[in-house]
């Protein structure tokens, strides 16, 4: 009995990342799977992010470098050595893990504002790093034989598999995001979100705790990228690490709600949405960050829990399903 | 008799200040040994000492037979050392429950999430915090914070519990309760080092006081002989009759 209330908040980002997989296949229209594309990768990426950042307590700034990391050696794998499309996702996924490992080794330690400017510097360098590096075709990037696309039936086949597998990928970041939040390790997680000094004395071994957050984190963004360049055809550095997007899913996490499961859906939902309508309309097109930052702005002011942490905290009831 | 706790000439200087110097003690298991001194005697940095937080520049510590000098208060926690905070610490965004579940789950016994929220609800009861245990953290008061950082403590089931002015900050009938929780800890088998400023309860509850000022340990006995010492009546008190009001007060 208690166990299966336990169970109870992932019901919820289930049913709505479903009926968002469902969607475009009802309607068989592409164009609502490649929108549909687009939110369930924000889901999977926020989601991920929400670990470190919402269960925690450590901001991000630089998440995308696992995006982007993992996206390009996965990639290398896939064009240059002619892997499948699967252990290029692995590869990638087990890429970002590993980057995450040793980076959190290093900066881990740091604590607060120092963290962040730190992800940002990684960023920046990862980035500088694959313009430099010969194997991953330097400034130019890399972009995929057209032949690669055989193995899956063609094109429009191959276009059709990526998007279950986004769904494929996002289900999993949902599960682990479920699975951290209701568990042991999740709880150590909290403690040091809310006080990393009285967390270590309670006997939370801070240092592991946050490096295994910070690789857990990391995993799902590494085979996304993956994915969305296998999709995208090319892999240059400017798209593999945007730093603006690093920052759009630091809105996401916050907009949704930090710490909870369904938090971060809703936020990529709602981002996502606000995006569409910006960057289509006439006035809104070429300032649509700064109305992010705006945002993202009122949110820390207003709302610092976050729509889902609004709502748990105005209906108490609410608490056990909107975990 | 065993001895819990071995300190073995344990300085530690913060930049000039020589916050402790050359303090040793050895602690029977079971016993309650009060630590006093006046604001800035070393006792909290005593504390982060033999917790771990700061680990001292010279001297040994020996928990249970181990040494213990350089260990991290997460490792000292699995051996079986709790403690609460002066200041208190709690995990505000979390529920009452959930912050004592932390202590099980990562004290000595390293408890499933299943047997610490059993062990929660025992430890809430027994400090009395059962009614409130739903409530986030961040909305209870002084006296019931003070509560949770000793149910968070006792959640991990400790061998050697350190008590940082548990007293501080209440009332004289929620001094007596605490005070007689304190007694009932050590029932249970707990060794207990508590800081105090209340002199009455310390004064009450201990078996042995040991007095700190300026870092220097000037003091060690049973309740009456340290109040008697002239030696801590003139320096931690200054005043011979201060000591006796004091001993009135609460």
């Amino acid at each position: 009995m208690k166990n299966w209330r336990h169970q109870l908040g992932i019901i919820i980002p289930v049913l709505v990342v479903a009926g968002l997989v469902l969607w475009p296949v009802i309607t068989g229209n592409n164009l609502n799977r490649e929108t549909s594309f687009t939110i369930l990768k924000a889901i999977a990426l926020a989601s991920s992010l929400n670990i470190l950042l919402g269960y925690t307590g450590y901001v991000s700034f630089g998440h995308i470098v696992f995006y982007g990391f993992g996206g390009y050696v996965g990639l290398y794998f896939v064009n240059e050595q002619g892997w499948s499309i699967w252990t290029g996702i692995l590869v990638g996924g087990i890429a970002s893990g590993l980057l995450a490992f040793l980076l959190g080794k290093a900066i881990l330690r740091l604590r607060g504002a120092y963290f962040a400017l730190a992800t940002i510097g990684i960023n920046e360098a990862m980035k500088a790093f694959a313009n430099n590096f010969d194997l991953f075709g330097g400034p130019i990037g890399m972009v995929l034989n057209f032949s690669v696309y055989k193995a899956y039936g063609g094109a429009a086949k191959a276009l059709s598999m990526t998007f279950f597998i986004m769904a494929g990928l996002t289900f999993a970041a949902l599960i682990i995001s479920h699975f951290v939040r209701t568990s042991k390790f999740g709880l150590g997680l909290l403690a040091i979100r809310e006080n990393e000094d009285a967390a270590e004395v309670m006997g939370v071994v801070t240092p592991d705790a946050k490096t295994w957050a910070y690789v857990l984190s990391a995993i799902i963004p590494g085979m996304v990228g993956v994915l969305f360049f296998f999709k995208n055809g090319h892999v240059e550095p400017p798209l593999a690490f945007p730093l603006n997007s690093s920052i759009e899913l630091l809105v996401m996490v916050m907009l949704g709600g930090l710490g909870t499961v369904l938090g971060p859906i809703l936020g990529a939902f709602a981002y996502q949405g606000m995006r569409g309508y910006l960057v289509t309309s006439d006035f809104f097109k070429d300032i649509q960050l700064s109305v992010s930052g705006v945002v993202l702005l009122l949110i820390v002011l207003f709302i610092p829990a976050g729509a889902v942490g609004w709502l748990r905290r105005r209906i108490p009831a609410l608490r056990r399903v909107l975990a | 008799m065993t001895v819990i706790l071995s300190i073995q000439k344990v300085s530690k200087n913060f930049g000039g200040l020589q916050a402790l110097s050359q303090v040793s003690f050895d602690l029977p298991e079971g016993q309650i040994l009060g630590l006093i001194g006046p604001n800035g005697a070393g006792k909290t940095t005593l504390f982060n000492a033999i917790n771990g937080v700061y680990p001292p520049e010279q001297g040994r510590i020996i928990f249970r037979d181990k040494d213990i000098t350089r260990s991290k208060p997460y490792h000292l926690a699995r051996l079986g050392m709790a403690r609460t905070h002066q200041i208190v610490q709690p995990l505000n965004e979390l529920t009452v429950r959930e912050n004592v579940m932390v202590g099980a789950c990562f004290g000595r016994q390293n408890m499933s999430l299943g047997e610490a929220s059993d062990v929660a609800d025992e430890v809430l009861e027994f400090v009395g915090l059962t009614a409130r245990f739903d409530q986030l953290a961040g909305s209870l008061n002084v006296t019931q914070k003070k509560r949770l950082e000793m149910a968070r403590a006792l959640a991990s089931r400790p061998y050697l519990l350190l008590l940082d002015e548990v007293l501080a900050g209440l009332n004289s009938s929620e001094i007596e309760a605490m005070t007689m929780t304190v007694l009932k800890i050590r029932e249970r088998g707990i060794t207990i080092i508590m800081i105090e400023h209340v002199m009455k309860a310390v004064m009450n509850v201990s078996d042995r006081i040991i007095v700190l000022d300026y870092g220097q340990q000037i003091a060690e006995g049973t309740p009456e002989e340290v109040a008697n010492n002239p030696q801590v009546i003139e320096a931690y008190l200054g005043d011979p009759k201060l000591a006796e009001r004091l001993m009135e007060e609460d």
